[in-house]
């Protein structure tokens, strides 16, 4: 990926960021810190990656997405607010009772939600089926997920990693964000997830390790998974949980905690920064 | 008479209006004993074991569902609606997916497998997720028909067979109509409502009625949810008393549903047959007996009910 396009992509996923916190700061509730994590594979997949058009979600051979870890819907909204399936300024409506921006993904409310998630551990169990659909059809969509290294624990993912590898899904794409921590604190001390490569390995998928932040490396990953065949694949997502906003980085309090105004001011003034220096980079 | 499980029609019948390629039929390594077998063996390419991993399969349904698909996801009551509850309610009702739950062997007369086997609380279960229908049919005849509907119908239905073969208790011609129950003989002094195998008994149950000089109205219910809120209203306000009888706990099912209504619209004295424990293990007509869900017990429940007329 050339230079300006990485800078392009890192300024919208900042924006994501700032959205993504602007939801939460506004109610004073929902999860900042696992979407701070995942804004960069949402912007490549919304940007670069994914077959979809803002004003026609629901066509039928559009690729698709399930955010299996929902709560961090935030980053979801702020992404499809980003690429224009909404307004961006809805955002702050996020879980008011008058709004469709509910805490957690909605299909039947939100433009661009392909399936209701938040229970963790049914997201990537139902992006599987759309991606049977797609092979019954001998359609040639592909089908993206979004799982929490937390998420891991729930039995139900495992069903669907054994079943995903019978049925060669290699349509289905899960990104695993192993950004370490959970709300009770470290992920290894809570229930051990890792390891998590081989783990994905003995069941039968592809597995690929990249940065969650790095856009290349996640590039070079969703290309890999295009292109082996037979088997799903899973990219496990070094990721820093909090990304960009100092006092959140790596903290498990900022799970589903909200930002005071103080706090909010200032993770906005950061982004801000962030994103000033890529727009002197970009147009220098 | 003919004599045939429900769980047979359900085969039979996803062969039969399952012709349509946006019909897939799912199972958790139950297909022998579900007969999604028959499924299977007309349609194998659409046709898909999930193993032994009842969440999964409900939350694989809701996504091929959300692709255009019409959705059959088949396994014992107890693991479809007891195991995959909370993948049914957030994954399939809340969107209002169009997954259809085949949930064979339903009851305790599921017999010799015993407790653990014999689902009591599926209709429960089911009645609280809004979006869902619930349909129990009594017969063979009304089974084909029902699955016929569940295909016509879009969104979540949740289908209850048996285990044991039944008798018809409708005539060939018979005509399902979703949410509507069906009067099976008219009588003013009394009302039994019932549902799936207990038709058979509340029929039964007319009879000895009869020879004790009392006219007994009964009622199918084979769509539990929506109910008839009308036939149901209009026995208690003509008949002034009335007996439900289900294969399930007294707690959530059809008793309560009936009471919902009758409360709301004419309150009468009703009383609910049904279990408050546990099944165990034993043959079907032993237990059927030994839980009182007879056509006597029924009747001894008539004669208690309309003893507390007003």
């Amino acid at each position: 990926m050339d230079k300006k396009r990485i800078c392009e992509l890192s300024i919208i996923a900042n924006k994501v960021r700032k959205n993504a916190l602007t939801a939460v700061y506004t109610p004073n509730s929902g999860h900042p810190g696992g979407s701070l994590s995942i804004a960069d594979i949402l912007t490549l997949l919304y940007f670069e990656v994914m077959n979809i058009d803002p004003k026609n979600p629901q066509n039928p051979d559009r690729d698709r997405f399930v955010l299996s870890k929902g709560h961090t819907a935030p980053a979801l909204y702020s992404v499809l607010a980003e690429r224009g399936f909404f307004p961006v300024d809805d955002i702050k409506t996020f879980r008011n009772i008058s709004s469709y921006l509910q805490g957690h993904p909605d299909m039947k409310g939100v433009p661009g939600v392909d399936m209701s998630t938040g229970s963790l551990g049914q997201g990537v169990c139902a992006a599987g089926g759309m991606a049977l659909s797609a092979k019954l059809d001998n359609k040639d969509f592909r089908v993206y997920t979004i799982l929490g290294d937390g998420e891991l624990e729930e039995g139900q993912v495992w069903e669907q990693a054994m079943f995903a590898a019978h049925y060669k899904l290699d349509n289905l794409t899960a990104f695993i964000d192993f950004n370490g921590l959970q709300i009770d604190g470290d992920v290894t001390q809570v229930m051990n997830p890792t390891p998590i490569d081989k783990k994905f390995e003995a069941f039968g998928w592809h597995v690929i390790t990249c940065s969650a932040h790095d856009f290349n490396e996640l590039e070079n990953a969703v290309n890999e998974a295009k292109n082996t065949k037979g088997k799903p694949t899973a990219i496990i997502m070094k990721s820093v949980k909090g990304k960009n906003v100092s006092f959140m980085e790596n903290q498990a309090g900022w799970h589903g905690a909200a930002p005071n105004k103080e706090q909010y001011e200032q993770a906005i003034t950061e982004l801000d920064e962030i994103i000033n220096k890529l727009e002197v980079e970009y147009n220098g | 008479m003919a004599k045939k499980a429900t769980r047979e029609s359900y085969g039979a019948a996803l062969v039969e209006y399952g012709a349509d390629k946006s019909v897939i039929v799912l199972d958790a390594d139950l297909s022998k004993s579900t007969k999604t077998e028959m499924f299977k063996k007309a349609y194998p390419e659409r046709f898909i074991n999930m193993g032994i991993a009842e969440s999964n399969m409900m939350s694989v349904a809701a996504g091929l569902a959300s692709t255009g698909k019409t959705v059959f996801a088949s396994s014992f009551a107890m693991f479809a609606a007891g195991r995959a509850f909370e993948q049914i309610r957030n994954s399939i009702s809340y969107p209002n997916l169009n997954v259809k739950i085949g949930a064979t062997h339903a009851g305790i007369s599921v017999g010799e497998d015993g407790a653990t086997h014999q689902c009591l609380e599926d209709i429960a279960l089911m009645r609280t997720l809004p979006n869902m229908v619930i349909i129990n049919p009594a017969d063979d005849i009304e089974a084909m028909q029902c699955v016929k509907a569940a295909i016509d119908h879009k969104g979540p239905v949740y289908m209850r067979f048996g285990r044991l073969a039944v008798e018809d208790i409708n005539a060939p011609d018979y005509k399902f109509e979703l949410g509507k129950g069906v009067t099976l003989s008219e009588g003013n002094d009394v009302t039994i409502i019932a549902t799936g195998l207990m038709v058979g008994e509340a029929l039964k149950a007319k009879d000895m009625l009869k020879n004790d000089g009392i006219n007994a109205r009964v009622i199918n219910i084979h769509t539990i949810k929506p109910i008839d809120e009308e036939i149901i209203a209009k026995a208690a306000k003509e008949t002034g008393a009335i007996v439900t009888c289900e294969e399930h706990y007294i707690m959530g099912g059809l008793g309560s549903a009936v009471c919902e209504v009758v409360c709301n619209t004419c309150p009468v004295p009703v009383k609910i047959i049904g279990t408050d424990r546990y099944g165990k293990s034993g043959k079907p007509a032993d237990l059927m007996a030994e839980y009182g869900l007879t056509a006597e017990n029924i009747v001894k429940n008539a004669k208690e009910a309309i003893s507390k007329k007003a």
